[in-house]
């Protein structure tokens, strides 16, 4: 890319670019954020909020997974890690691994799943 | 139910795996609501000469999608399956997907079985348990389990089935197979 602002035509304007959402950022906090961690809206927006930031907060009222949020917002992983690993930094969301190894780990729920499998 | 509320919720993950055009997508999608996830990565260097990339040498990533379903078990536990990309250029992605992950199905096509040895080595590798999925095709012979145990030469454990990845009983079955061995390959590690 260049370091003008490429346009597409007058009328269309800048097209903007998912890494242009992450100001060319590839690497953020959030980078170890597996794909089915959980993540939380916490605290009070502040009101300068970019608008991708705004919608992840909505969709994160409720708990929701990395993956689900890039599903929702229309955005490839990479740019959805980023925005989080921002947000999180700045107190907005809390995110929640899933525990090594621990999806194997608990006898219990694997019946349950086996169980809840079976009813679909 | 207050203390189940406050738990963190369950996620888990399983893969699906296997060579091109074997039924990945299918068997997602028959048992799941599937939506495609996007991701977006930097190319290898392998990747760049079979993109062929001549004349647009700023760009250094592509985006792959991938198959992405949910299954509600209940509030709170939600199992993910995940149809890993198929081209070798693309591992590096898979230690990420296979981390933590409750186990994987390695879809095969008795037509073109080697396809499916590199998902087989990977998950062997890892340690993931994983269950062989044949895909029954039409006008597919239908090699006995056995023959396809030899052909791949699994552990005695691993379990091989047929399947029909287009019928949801199926993909439950393969489903809820995989599961199993996860549940006996845990016990057996405790």
């Amino acid at each position: 890319m260049s370091d003008s602002p490429q346009w597409f035509d007058e009328e269309a304007g800048p097209v903007v670019r998912p890494y242009a959402l992450i100001r060319g950022r590839t690497r953020s906090s959030g980078d170890a954020f597996d794909l089915v961690a959980t993540v939380r809206a916490i605290g009070d927006p502040p009101a300068e909020l970019g608008p991708e930031q705004q919608l992840i907060l909505r969709a994160a009222r409720n708990p929701i997974s990395v993956a689900d949020l890039a599903v929702e917002l229309d955005l490839p992983v990479g740019v959805i890690r980023v925005l989080l690993g921002d947000m999180r930094d700045n107190g907005l969301i809390s995110v929640t691994s899933p525990s090594a190894g621990g999806s194997r780990s608990n006898e219990r729920i694997l019946k349950e799943v086996i169980n809840g499998l079976r009813a679909l | 139910m207050d203390s189940v509320l406050s738990e963190d919720p369950v996620a888990l993950k399983i893969l699906i795996a296997g060579g091109f055009g074997v039924g990945k997508t299918t068997l997602v999608g028959s048992i799941s609501e599937i939506k495609p996830l996007r991701t977006e990565e930097v190319l290898s260097d392998r990747g760049i000469g079979i993109d062929d990339l001549d004349g647009v040498e700023t760009k250094n990533t592509t985006t792959v999608a991938m198959d992405f379903g949910r299954i509600t078990i209940r509030d709170g536990l939600v199992v993910y399956l995940f149809g890993t990309p198929g081209q070798e250029r693309f591992w590096f992605m898979w230690d990420e997907l296979s981390y933590g992950a409750l186990g994987a199905v390695v879809i095969a096509d008795t037509r073109r079985l080697t396809d499916c040895f590199p998902s087989v080595d990977y998950f062997e590798q890892r340690g993931t348990p994983f269950v062989v999925a044949v895909n029954c095709f039409e006008g597919a012979d239908q090699h006995s389990v056995d023959d396809v145990r030899i052909a791949l030469d699994l552990d005695e454990d691993v379990p091989v089935m047929l399947c029909d990845v287009r019928r949801r009983t199926s993909a439950k079955e393969v489903m809820i197979t995989l599961v199993e061995h996860s549940l006996r390959t845990l016990a057996s590690a405790n």
